[in-house]
């Protein structure tokens, strides 16, 4: 097929999706996982003989990894805009198997003369014209990784915007947390496998973004559990600490029979395939029946519940926080958990298809992340744990990219997620400064009055938390208020243009940004207002620790004027919509979506939600509970005769959330020891009367038929022939030695006489 | 020219070397009878080669004697040992490989 016949089916473009005709850097990036993974195994073999420990290897891997994620990211907006397909690269082997499924009843459009697009109305039924769109046409190259049954299973690449995105995203974080790490963990006594398992981690999570094949995939996605199991657990000698490991992993293990169900329906759906373009179009074309796409994508749903810390399988993310504190901002709130998000993403097709996300109100997608996004941002109010409100915030947050990627709004959770990696992340490292300073993670019993101590903390911290809240015109704002404009409220607000009228996800968001912001005031007040709890004078941490800081609070002011939203007044047309430009595909691969159009109206009421937010902790804490300090002559943190003990409902509530829903208690004492008791007695009469007398029958017949073989067979037959046989030689020596003289003039005798009968033989016969 | 007379000589020299070789118990002697033996063969290769008009008797007769003197070198030299060890050269005595 000729790259530059463009074909459109109803809405849907089709043509080329995938190439290998691109520059150095988007054809090898299969080499983003190759460097990291080298350093691994080099850290774990040379590691303790270097000067820096290994740490000097780690650094290096992931800071080339991360220029070549920049030269990539280049070479990607280039190749997006610029590529025209030039013949021969785009004749795509995977569209062999009759993938011409729109060519019939498709208008056909050839432009030779300069291969320009004509527009692609995507939102036909908004009776609205687009601005055309070049067509983004993903790097693929595939190997065969193994061949079985006449099925090829490949690995490969696949680069387009999304994963230049994540490539940029990773390996920036990964960066930032290698340096900080080398003087948060300095001087621990796995100080070479931290960092030998930090690359190995960061090559993992390469490996997954950049996977063509959903079998790499889930390959890629159990190596980063494996990764975060072992860090999880980096100080195992204290039991807390291994448990929250075993917690993470098995709770994952519950998804992941999710994840290889629905990755199996899919394979067989789509025709034997696992390549994720091919099951993309396959699935958007409608080649797949809905029932099939529905129970893949549900099934894949527990996946995204359990790698991504949606409701119910959140559990696990909080205990995570047992790990050393860089690992929690790498793998459990920038990268790691935002997996299955960017799963979702990949196999958007399959999603967008099997839960009709266009045009319908509520999805099982949209309504998990909802409940996440709220459920996990009251969890926050009641911890102690400084990084415990950073991880039910990360769970709340995530909830806010799932519902946004329920609702239809793709781009705008894929935003959200680039934005968060920044100002988590800082929150994170931000925490772990301060748990540097005083030593302790707890809020109420070792923090207070920090802000003196640590400025450099406390601001970047602040703006970061701002950031986080979504105060104009930090990154958050643009990134929350895109997914609330994403659910396209049906005219709420004057938000129009969506996917569908998601009203109450909207109303849920926006219930959650009042929360997130409290909670964030909240939390900002017990650890850096106030008078020091703690013992000790703690100071501000050395310059590994800061400069990672400063930089991702510069990341979380400014990453979010990438995607400026269209129309935005005083702002010129080419600042707009650059982050949905680049990583959104225009392709057969990608569902059509509509683009929610922002509004001025929603953005300012969500801001006011938020100050509204940050208004009622200011009062609570900065005014109530200050004043109720200087009266008491310690510092408080909490009203002593506060709303939880006048109010046996709030009461009630703050129980609740002290015991995280009881979840924890469902999932162990009620799951797992109710079916423990149950499953064992069964167990043990199984044992006892089946299984035990099975092997007691066996046990009996066998030594009786040992018994006998033992008389007869053993006894009579075989000692009989190897007695017999030994006899039958020692006699025949005994005969034969007669014969041995050592004279030799008898040997001649008898040599001459057997001569002589032989010759004598010999005359007779011839 | 006749054959027989050669083939009958030999074969008296082979049944005296035989003779030799199984009864007498000097080593020496039991030696120079082998060589009896082998002469009585050097004996049949030459009439048979002159028989046939060939040289192929006559080459096969040079081999023999020469194999012959190195047998007779080597066997000298074991009889001499055996004399050295035991002051004897009585064949029969030498039985230390009896089973």
């Amino acid at each position: 097929m000729l790259s530059n016949v463009l074909l459109y089916a109803g809405e849907v473009a089709t043509g080329p999706s995938t190439t290998e005709n691109a520059n150095w850097f988007l054809r090898n990036a299969w080499i983003f996982p190759l460097i990291p993974a080298i350093s691994f195994l080099l850290i774990l073999f040379l590691g303790k003989r270097m000067p820096k420990k290994g740490a000097e290897i780690g650094i290096a891997s992931v800071g080339i990894c991360f220029l070549l994620a920049i030269a990539t990211g280049v070479s990607w907006i280039d190749h997006r805009d610029n590529y025209e397909g030039a013949g021969h690269g785009s004749s795509e082997e995977h569209s062999t198997d009759e993938g011409s499924h729109s060519e019939e009843g498709a208008l056909t459009i050839t432009d030779t003369a300069t291969g320009a697009v004509d527009p692609v109305s995507l939102a036909a039924e908004e009776g609205e014209a687009k601005e055309e769109k070049h067509p983004s046409v993903a790097v693929q190259r595939e190997v065969t990784w193994f061949q079985t049954g006449g099925v090829e299973f490949g690995v490969g690449i696949l680069v387009d915007g999304m994963a230049v995105m994540m490539l940029f995203v990773v390996t920036l974080i990964s960066l930032l947390v290698h340096i900080y790490s080398t003087d948060y963990v300095g001087g621990d006594r796995r100080y070479t496998h931290y960092f030998a398992f930090l690359s190995l981690f960061t090559a993992s999570m390469l490996l997954l973004v950049l996977s063509s094949s959903t079998l790499q995939l889930i390959t890629a996605w159990e190596l980063v559990g494996v990764c975060s199991f072992a860090l999880i657990g980096h100080w195992w000698e204290e039991k807390p600490n291994s448990d929250a490991a075993l917690k993470a992993f098995l709770t994952n293990r519950v998804g992941d029979m999710g994840l290889l169900t629905g990755m199996i329906i899919l394979f067989f759906t789509a025709g034997q395939t696992f390549n994720i373009v091919e099951i993309n179009e396959k699935a958007i074309a409608g080649q797949i029946s809905h029932t099939a796409l529905l129970v893949a994508s549900l099934c894949l749903l527990a996946a995204v519940m359990s790698k991504s810390g949606q409701f119910v399988l959140h559990t696990w993310l909080p205990d995570a926080m047992a790990g050393p504190t860089p690992v929690s901002a790498l793998i459990h709130a920038a990268t790691m958990v935002v997996a299955g998000i960017y799963m979702v993403a990949r196999l958007y097709g399959v999603f967008f298809e099997g839960l009709s996300i266009g045009g319908s109100s509520v999805n099982a997608l949209a309504v998990m992340g909802a409940v996440t996004l709220i459920g996990g941002g009251a969890l926050a109010f009641v911890q102690t744990d400084i990084k415990k409100v950073l991880a039910y915030s990360t769970v709340s947050q995530l909830g806010y990219m799932a519902m946004a990627l329920g609702v239809g709004a793709w781009t705008a959770a894929l935003f959200h997620l680039f934005t968060h990696a920044f100002f988590k992340a800082g929150l994170f490292l931000g925490s772990g400064s301060v748990a540097h300073a005083v030593h302790s993670f707890d809020m109420k019993k070792d923090m207070g009055g920090l802000r003196k101590a640590m400025p450099t903390t406390f601001w970047t911290f602040l703006i970061c938390s701002l950031a986080l809240v979504g105060i104009f015109p930090l990154s958050g704002f643009w990134s929350k208020d895109e997914i609330l404009a994403g659910t396209g409220g049906r005219g709420l607000f004057g938000g129009t243009g969506g996917n569908g009228a998601y009203t109450t996800m909207l109303l849920m968001g926006i219930i959650g940004a009042a929360m997130t912001a409290a909670y964030m005031t909240r939390c900002i007040y017990l650890t850096f207002f106030g008078e020091f709890r703690g013992h000790g004078h703690p100071h501000e941490s050395g310059k590994r620790i800061t400069v990672p800081l400063i930089i991702l609070s510069v990341l979380a002011v400014g990453s979010g004027l990438l995607n400026l939203p269209k129309g935005l007044a005083g702002i010129p047309k080419s600042f707009q919509l650059k982050f949905e430009h680049v990583v959104e595909p225009v392709a057969p691969y990608f569902p059509p979506i509509a683009h929610a159009t922002p509004s001025y109206s929603l953005a300012i009421v969500a801001s006011l939600v938020g100050l509204l937010g940050i208004a009622v902790a200011y009062w609570y804490y900065f005014v109530k509970v200050e004043a109720a300090s200087k009266e008491a002559g310690r510092s408080l943190t909490e009203l002593p005769d506060g709303i939880t003990s006048k109010s046996a409902l709030f009461r009630a509530g703050h129980t609740l959330l002290v015991n995280k829903y009881y979840f924890d208690h469902l999932y162990q004492g009620v799951i797992a020891n109710g079916v423990k008791g149950p499953i064992a007695r069964a167990a043990y009469w199984f044992n006892q009367n089946v299984l035990d007398r099975t092997v007691d029958t066996v046990g009996r017949t066998s030594v009786t038929a040992g018994n006998l073989v033992y008389r007869y067979v053993d006894q009579g037959l075989v000692e009989g022939v190897v007695n017999g046989t030994g006899l039958l030689s020692n006699e025949a020596g005994q005969e034969l030695r007669r014969m041995q003289t050592g004279r030799v003039q008898q040997y001649a005798a008898i040599l001459f006489a057997a001569a002589t009968v032989l010759a004598g033989i010999f005359i007779v016969i011839v | 020219m006749l054959l027989n007379q050669f083939l009958l000589l030999a074969a008296g020299l082979f049944a005296i070397g035989v003779y030799g070789v199984l009864a007498r118990r000097n080593a020496v002697l039991v030696l120079m009878s082998v060589e009896l033996i082998l002469n009585a063969v050097n004996i049949n290769l030459v009439a048979f080669g002159a028989f046939n008009g060939t040289v192929t008797g006559e080459v096969f007769a040079l081999f023999v004697i020469a194999i012959a003197a190195a047998e007779v070198g080597v066997g000298l030299a074991m009889v001499l040992l055996m004399y050295r060890n035991r002051k004897s050269i009585d064949i029969t005595q030498v039985d230390a490989m009896k089973g």
